[in-house]
């Protein structure tokens, strides 16, 4: 458990330090959400309607942004290597690794959420909603997308496939977001039954992110 | 009785992109014993110690640790100090090692100070690693190799960078590291400064 807490702890550090990249995603969120009320235009309505969906989007592409760097960083200076040989099981490294992303790149999107809301006319339940369904959500996107970030890792140019490998994997995830977002806020449907269905998207990731991303960092030695 | 371990390489075979590079390479070298890889650029040197370290896969053969910690791979007991330095840039001096010793070393550590003074840079123990010259990363990457007590160490070029002064320093390493039993694989151009087996590979 000291090794993974570890492994934790400095990638949180790194992240959170200057050029770490933390922000990024966030800042990428922001610029999509606060651009999307110009490009509709006034209706007050139709972003009511529509804000769960760009909510969801902006979530989505902005933790692609910062996913191809998950492994590409400790590949290109040497520390893969040394994580790959050490007493560590390496699926337990890869798992600490997507935690530590989820809780450095993740998290904040959850927390700007609320905020966001504002700009696209919702109110306190339905951004409470978007919320909690990026909550139960995220994890699934960075445990899916570190499968990606593993098979792109020792190409040097990998951001793009990345997100080619990654995107119809994420499909199910923005759709049950969505949709239970929508059913707290208009219904008719119950918000139980597709919010069921995303935190049990988030579970089946975890379980297979982790091995899948292992072999294919074994398999990708050279 | 407690064999001394032994570090046996029999019959290895190495491809790199479709080429083969070395073959029917038998090695084997003893508690105590440091082993130099020397052959030409391209022989293959690297490529024999990343095999050893599990980061590529032998074509054909097999490397063994006989007498080693118990279930334990050939890796698992090695410390692998590549070209590559394995360091933060954004972290200082303390937090890259203190986080390669809880996670490699998981407990069983040499404390961090120590370390960094017997590799000479204990006076830029808080400048972020960033700062550091071409020789204090070196010296870095091998308090490492103390911070965490492994049986193998594979040293791929490890005076690179170093000065003269670094380069004593590091082979009175290495000779404390031999009388306690341990093993030391180094691909080498020059002299290591302690006596070693030599392997020559390619022609």
């Amino acid at each position: 458990m000291t090794a993974l807490g570890a492994l934790i702890r400095r990638d949180i550090r790194i992240a959170l330090r200057i050029g770490g990249g933390a922000l990024i995603g966030v800042l990428f969120f922001l610029t999509v959400v606060v651009l999307m009320p110009f490009a509709v235009g006034p209706d007050l309505a139709l972003l009511t309607r529509l804000g769960p969906a760009i909510l969801w989007l902006g979530a989505l592409l902005a933790s692609l942004l910062t996913l191809d760097r998950l492994f590409t960083a400790d590949h290109e200076d040497g520390s893969l290597d040394l994580i790959i040989m050490s007493r560590t099981p390496l699926e337990l490294a890869c798992a600490a690794k997507a935690l530590a992303h989820w809780l450095a790149a993740g998290l904040p999107l959850v927390i700007a959420t609320p905020v966001l809301g504002l700009l696209l006319n919702l109110d306190a339940t339905a951004t409470g909603a978007v919320a909690l369904t990026l909550l139960a959500g995220t994890p699934a996107l960075t445990f899916i997308g570190m499968i990606g970030a593993a098979l792109a890792v020792t190409m040097s140019r990998g951001g793009l496939l990345l997100a080619v490998l990654v995107l119809p994997l994420s499909i199910p995830v923005l759709i049950f977001g969505v949709a239970a977002s929508q059913a707290a806020i208009v219904g008719p449907l119950p918000f139980g039954a597709p919010f069921s269905i995303l935190c049990a998207l988030s579970l089946v990731s975890f379980v297979i992110g982790p091995f899948a991303a292992a072999t294919s960092l074994r398999n990708g030695l050279d | 009785m407690q064999l001394s371990p032994r570090l046996i390489g029999h019959d290895v075979r190495c491809v790199r992109g479709g080429r083969e590079v070395f073959s029917s390479l038998a090695f084997e070298a003893r508690a105590g014993e440091a082993l130099a890889v020397t052959g030409h650029n391209g022989a293959g040197k690297t490529s024999l110690l990343r095999l050893i370290a599990g980061l590529l896969l032998p074509a054909g053969g097999t490397i063994a640790i006989e007498g080693g910690e118990g279930e334990l791979t050939v890796p698992e007991q090695a410390h692998y100090l590549g070209h590559r330095d394995a360091l933060k840039p954004a972290l200082s001096v303390r937090e890259n090692l203190t986080f390669w010793a809880d996670f490699l070393g998981g407990g069983m550590t040499r404390p961090i100070p120590d370390c960094l003074a017997a590799v000479g840079i204990a006076h830029a123990i808080d400048l972020p690693a960033g700062y550091l010259s071409a020789g204090q990363r070196r010296r870095l990457s091998l308090a490492r190799l103390l911070a965490v007590p492994r049986l193998l160490w594979l040293l791929d070029e490890p005076t690179a960078a170093l000065d003269v002064a670094g380069q004593a320093m590091f082979a009175g390493l290495m000779r404390e590291h031999l009388a306690g039993g341990g093993l030391i694989v180094a691909a080498t151009h020059g002299p290591l400064g302690i006596d070693t087996r030599e392997l020559r590979i390619g022609s």
